[in-house]
């Protein structure tokens, strides 16, 4: 991460002062940050970890934790967003507390992200066939079928999720549970 | 994911070794209680002093601290959160960690205050607090509250230990955590059942926190680019905090600065870093900083930052803080780094080694013309109060520093005292300063005093110890007084009595029309003499400046009690310089006729 990046308002008043060009949206660009961090395997570094946000008033779109291959460590996935001044905040904040072990920023790297939704949906005999294509068309899988309700299970990338349950939208959505994002590098 | 909060496994193997371990080795492995574990370990650590009070939870540590006879002293405190002050006061004025030892329950509750107040002013201190057996955690026992879970936010890092075998080690660790880095509060919660069982005893070596890792070694590159900076620039000046006497680096400083011609403008924290007589130093800046001090940040065109965190109360309004300056800064804390303004040059480091390194680095400079700059902004505003024959805070603590010539420990409340304090005792050295900046706890002075003393004792230094207290909150830990008196400390409590809450009546006056809303205390301040009576002290009061001077002339000749002075000044006194909240810093009020363009 670029520090020369990240303007405060005293660096853009130097900046006017020295009339140099100032990007307009420089400072200002909100983006959503996908960062891992992997910490202690326990409940406390977990509150920790999501405690920091909630004290430090950042925002936190998703989170989700699960053991690693290592039984001692947990990876945390959280989906944040902020301009770059305020997530290189987030990232020394986490990397300052005891138990995190590594944090990393994914954002500008190539990443594999991932969410599973499960969704149930009331169908009538009418409504039924055209469901199932949808289904279909986003490559999900039916888990649980009762004469009313239909349970979908999908996995992919967030947007294809939300996309889902926009279709879906239109007929009765009894109950939606996602899973918020996990995510891992490439390697190149 | 399980449910702990402390399970990590790890073996002891390598880790940085502490310049400590002076304990009584014990045979090793000797099987023993939780709690006499917990003593042994304090023992094993080095722990001088612990601040504490008992109860259920913790009244089998005291029972074995009555059964072996601790090679540490135990204070009884008399509230819990006096407890938490003293050890902040002790951990202030020796550079140790400061021990806390409270019950359950509102024990823990009563120790909040002084753990925020540790966690905001970066002190080393560990607390570790009773808690109802691990079996009835979460039923809502009798004197249950969740320790770890209120102080989450407020710790440098906490721990429940759910097993007796896990003792030993997390005392290492926590204090381990306490001291190093950027020091911090530290809360281990001992569950009654965990201080009971039984284990055999071995004090770790070393700690092995794969999550706590210390700062990599400043680079080179980096130190040259800051000499540099400092090479080219015109008009620099050192911004000193609290990181720069926490760890240990004044004397770098001052050489530094010296080797340089580079004037010096130090935190409230700072203060002490560099001698204020010193003629390159421009003494406090800040919302009632010095005129000086805050022209040359605003005239600045380097600015040096050292242990020091451009706080609020430093900076006023960020976007026109020091706006023609580049910034180097000098940081232990990563997250300190460009979170309220850029830098330059950001050295993450301890602040002793880099300025270490840095010396050689950088070459005499001639800042004379910097330097007759900031002279003439002196003699354009310099400190003032009235000689009008009547009795002024400031004056008492011109008298009170003439008095102990500079070589004193002085703590102060919060308030208008504290901030005059800061403004007219001119500190000459480190750890002689010691007040509640970052949260500003009103009853922080008596208790931090108390345990300044004591370490003054531990170290066998005769430097007095001066309390500077307000009317407001001197009443609030007051009960500390007569652990002093137990004790035989030979305090001097200086109360300033202006019979109001003078700092809230100085907003009240300057930005509410003189609404003084509830901050008139006439009515409800004690006799402070007999109260000083009343907890076995000394007690003196004075209503003039020639008062003033006999009764802090007596009070010296006190040597084996605290004293206290009430010093009844004038009521409607303000502290000048001052920058309004939020305000630029340009901005600043300098004394009562100032246009009142702030409401």
């Amino acid at each position: 991460m670029s520090e020369t990046l990240i303007l405060t308002p005293q660096q853009i008043i130097r900046k006017k002062a020295a009339g140099e060009p100032i990007e307009p949206d420089e400072n200002e660009m909100v983006h959503s940050h996908t960062i891992v961090v992997l910490v202690e395997n326990s409940i406390g570094a977990f509150i920790r970890v999501v405690n920091m946000f909630s004290a430090r008033g950042f925002n936190i779109d998703s989170v989700t934790v699960g053991v690693t291959e290592d039984p001692t460590i947990s990876r945390m996935n959280i989906v944040t967003v902020g301009n770059g001044r305020i997530i290189s905040q987030v990232l020394r904040q986490l990397s300052r507390l005891v138990d995190t072990i590594e944090v990393i920023d994914l954002t500008d790297t190539d990443f594999v992200e991932r969410e599973i939704c499960l969704l149930k949906v009331a169908y009538t005999a009418d409504t039924r066939s055209e469901i199932l294509d949808v289904n279909d068309i986003f490559r999900g899988k039916v888990v649980d079928i009762t004469p009313k309700t239909m349970m979908f299970e999908l996995r992919g990338p967030s947007p294809k999720i939300d996309a889902f349950i926009q279709m879906m939208a239109s007929h009765k959505i009894l109950e939606v549970a996602r899973s918020g994002r996990v995510a891992m590098q490439r390697d190149s | 994911m399980t449910y702990d909060t402390h399970t990590k496994v790890q073996p002891i193997t390598s880790g940085d070794a502490l310049p400590e371990d002076h304990a009584p080795v014990l045979a090793s492995s000797q099987v023993m209680s939780g709690a006499e574990i917990l003593l042994r370990s304090l023992e094993a650590e080095g722990v001088k002093i612990i601040f504490g009070h008992p109860g259920g939870a913790v009244i089998k540590v005291y029972d074995e601290m009555h059964r072996i006879n601790p090679s540490f002293q135990h204070i009884l405190v008399r509230h819990e959160q006096g407890g938490t002050h003293a050890a902040e006061g002790y951990a202030k004025a020796t550079g140790n960690v400061g021990t806390v030892l409270v019950t359950s329950g509102p024990g823990a509750t009563n120790t909040v205050t002084g753990i925020a107040d540790a966690y905001m002013d970066s002190i080393p201190i560990v607390v570790f607090t009773g808690q109802v057996p691990t079996a009835l955690i979460g039923n809502d026992a009798f004197q249950e509250c969740d320790a770890i879970g209120i102080t989450r936010s407020i710790t440098k890092h906490s721990y429940l230990v759910r097993d007796v075998k896990d003792l030993a080690r997390t005392v290492k660790e926590a204090y381990h955590i306490a001291r190093t880095g950027r020091p911090g509060p530290v809360l281990v919660d001992l569950p009654k059942d965990v201080l009971l069982a039984e284990a055999p005893f071995q004090y770790p070596k070393t700690v092995n926190m794969r999550g706590y890792a210390m700062a990599d070694p400043v680079r080179p590159e980096k130190l040259e680019r800051a000499a540099r900076l400092i090479a080219e620039s015109k008009r620099p000046l050192f911004y000193v905090g609290g990181g720069a006497i926490s760890r240990d680096a004044p004397q770098h400083l001052t050489e530094l600065a010296r080797h340089s011609n580079i004037p010096v403008t130090t935190t409230l924290h700072g203060l002490g870093a560099f001698p204020e007589e010193d003629p390159l130093s421009l003494r406090m800046l800040g919302m009632h900083g010095t005129w000086w001090a805050n022209q040359a940040v605003q005239h600045c065109d380097l600015l040096i930052a050292v242990g020091a965190r451009f706080d609020d109360r430093v900076t006023g309004k960020l976007d026109s803080w020091a706006p023609h300056a580049k910034v180097i800064h000098i940081e232990i804390d990563q997250s300190c780094i460009s979170k309220n303004i850029f830098a330059d040059c950001a050295i993450l480091g301890d602040v002793q080694n880099v300025l270490e390194r840095l010396r050689p680095l950088v070459k005499p400079k001639d800042t004379t013309e910097w330097l007759q700059e900031i002279e003439a902004w002196r003699q354009e505003c310099p400190l003032q109060y009235g000689h009008d024959g009547k009795l002024h805070a400031q004056g008492v603590i011109e008298q009170l520093r003439n008095k102990s010539g500079g070589d004193a420990v002085v703590i102060t409340d919060v308030g208008q005292h504290q901030m005059w304090s800061a403004q007219y005792f001119r500190f000459l050295y480190p750890r002689t300063h010691i007040t509640s900046g970052g949260l500003g706890t009103m009853g922080f002075g008596m208790p931090a005093a108390m345990g300044a003393a004591f370490g003054m004792r531990e170290k066998g230094l005769s430097r007095p110890v001066i309390c500077i207290s307000g009317d407001g909150g001197f009443v609030m830990n007051a009960q500390e007084m007569s652990v002093a008196a137990a004790h035989k400390l030979p305090l001097k409590i200086a109360v300033i009595n202006n019979r109001f809450l003078g700092m809230v009546r100085q907003w009240q006056e300057l930005f509410h029309m003189e609404r003084y809303s509830h901050t008139d205390l006439s009515d409800t301040n004690p006799d402070f003499v007999k109260l000083a009576e009343a907890h076995h002290c000394v007690g003196l009061k004075a209503t003039t400046p020639e008062e003033a001077k006999s009764v802090i002339d007596q009070a010296w000749e006190v040597h084996d009690k605290p004293v206290l002075m009430e010093f009844c000044v004038e009521k409607e006194e303000m502290v000048f310089p001052m920058v309004p909240a939020g305000a630029a810093t340009g901005d600043m009020i300098t004394d009562r006729m100032t246009p009142n363009s702030f409401v």
